[in-house]
């Protein structure tokens, strides 16, 4: 009995006290704002890097040219850099180094999550672009399509098609990364969590809800992909 | 023939790999009349393959020229990919688009590339496809044909940009040969009607009846070359000769 009133006394004051729901709520959104923002970064510029990496890597070396050793070259070192530092951190230089005087904390956030990304989604997509048969760049050249053409016509959607498990799988990290934001003061779902256990001191509750929550959002986004695979798999009938 | 039916004039190409170890091609000259049905044939690792993806630079040449029309595409400043739109190619495995179904693999290249309306591709398409007996498969994905009538398709894929010239890089070497005859009838009529082509193949018997002339490639360099009457009944050099009692 004293288990099933304490166990309500809990739920009340983590959730209905002061309209407490609404803090979650609130937190969630943000979370699933930043992650959205983080995807579309990273993907744009996932694939900018791709497609750069891969023309100078099959590019003949007689049409190579400056530019775009130069451009490859600061792929290289931002993907280098980039997986080679904590999220965290860089999280913490882009808010209190580099946009030391801003209060935007959702753009910085949203911003540092997106070029974090991109340096994963680039790898991705490269290794899709690597895994499409040369004769399709082939194809697409000799219908007279330049690099950039063959490229967003004919190899990027039937790479995608091939790396959209590793795309979700960096999706989910996404979503879950963006738990850290809490180090530069930014409400998320889970720094809601954080406030309400510190007025409360219930943690049970909080945390365990959105536990719960995160992991919700990661099977909605399995089930998705899988949805997804299936209606693009048609043309392999 | 006069010069002004030269459509396509090579001048000293050569192709090395590994510095100058390799020599994939060795100095190749050949001109190529508009209408004519060039057939290339020589031993595996004779060059024939590179030489013919040269043409259109999917291959770029260590030197020499290529001139399509009079221009020089074998220029670094030339935007090769205006030309390309005139060189129809084939290749041995096809390279249909999977991801695109037959009648979207055969409009892509006409609607962005020369403008044309969705309509205007289709109907060029549809014409086509009617031609080669395919008209049926027009919403089919390419992995539910068989490999004759990928190779159809990929023919007449390159048939929707109206190039001035057809380059087929063994267009049936992947295919079973019960597939082979439906693929080389498709060409042969490409040949009645006047399409310039340059064929690289091991079908000997294709060559003789459908060639205007015969190139022997060895080693990289073009060995010999003539009607095929000239090629098959009179070799001259003891390479040709040996090529031909092993492959008839």
């Amino acid at each position: 009995m004293d288990f099933w009133a304490n166990l309500q006394k809990d739920f009340y004051q983590s959730f209905v006290e002061g309209d407490r729901w609404l803090s979650y709520l609130k937190g969630l959104g943000v979370t699933i704002k930043l992650t959205l923002g983080a995807l579309v970064i990273g993907l744009v510029l996932g694939i900018l890097v791709a497609v750069v990496r891969s023309l100078h890597d099959q590019m003949d070396d007689r049409r190579k040219n400056v530019f775009l050793n130069i451009l490859n070259a600061i792929c290289k070192l931002y993907t280098t850099v980039i997986r080679g530092t904590p999220m965290m951190v860089q999280l913490l230089i882009m808010y209190f180094v580099i946009f030391a005087g801003t209060r935007n904390q959702e753009g910085v956030a949203i911003l540092a999550f997106g070029i974090n990304s991109g340096a994963y989604v680039s790898e991705i997509v490269r290794s899709g672009i690597m895994s499409i048969d040369k004769g399709q760049m082939e194809a697409g050249r000799s219908l007279g399509f330049n690099y950039i053409q063959t490229m967003w016509y004919i190899i990027i959607p039937q790479a995608l098609k091939n790396i959209l498990p590793a795309l979700v799988n960096e999706l989910i990290a996404l979503v879950k990364e963006t738990s850290i934001v809490t180090v530069i003061g930014l409400v998320d779902l889970t720094k809601a969590a954080i406030l309400i256990q510190s007025k409360t001191y219930q943690a049970f509750m909080p945390f365990i809800a959105i536990a719960l929550v995160y992991l919700a959002i990661v099977m909605l986004l399995t089930s998705l992909l899988g949805k997804l695979e299936r209606r693009l798999r048609n043309s392999d009938r | 023939m006069t010069d002004n039916n030269v459509l396509i004039k090579v001048h000293d190409l050569k192709k090395y790999y590994k510095g100058e170890e390799i020599k994939a091609l060795d100095g190749i000259d050949l001109e190529i009349y508009s209408g004519e049905v060039v057939v290339i044939i020589g031993p595996s690792g004779s060059g024939k393959s590179t030489f013919l993806r040269s043409l259109n630079l999917l291959e770029v040449p260590t030197s020499g020229e290529i001139y399509l029309d009079g221009i020089n595409i074998a220029d670094k400043s030339v935007n090769i990919n205006r030309h390309r739109q005139k060189m129809g190619m084939v290749f041995q495995h096809f390279n249909l688009f999977p991801h695109k179904t037959i009648i979207e693999n055969m409009t892509l290249a006409p609607q962005k590339l020369l403008k044309l309306s969705k309509n205007e591709a289709e109907e060029r398409a549809m014409g086509l496809l009617t031609k080669v007996g395919l008209a049926d498969r027009a919403e089919a994905y390419p992995s539910q044909l068989s490999g004759g009538q990928k190779q159809r398709i990929a023919i007449v894929r390159a048939l929707c940009m109206m190039p001035e010239v057809m380059l087929f890089d063994e267009p049936t070497s992947a295919l079973d040969p019960e597939m082979v005859g439906e693929v080389l009838d498709l060409m042969r009529t490409l040949a009645k009607e006047g399409m310039t082509m340059a064929v690289v193949t091991h079908e000997m018997g294709f060559a003789r009846e459908v060639a205007n002339r015969i190139i022997f490639m060895d080693g990289g360099k073009i060995v010999e070359q003539g009607t095929p009457e000239e090629i098959f009944e009179h070799p001259k050099s003891p390479r040709l000769k040996d090529f031909l009692s092993k492959v008839l």
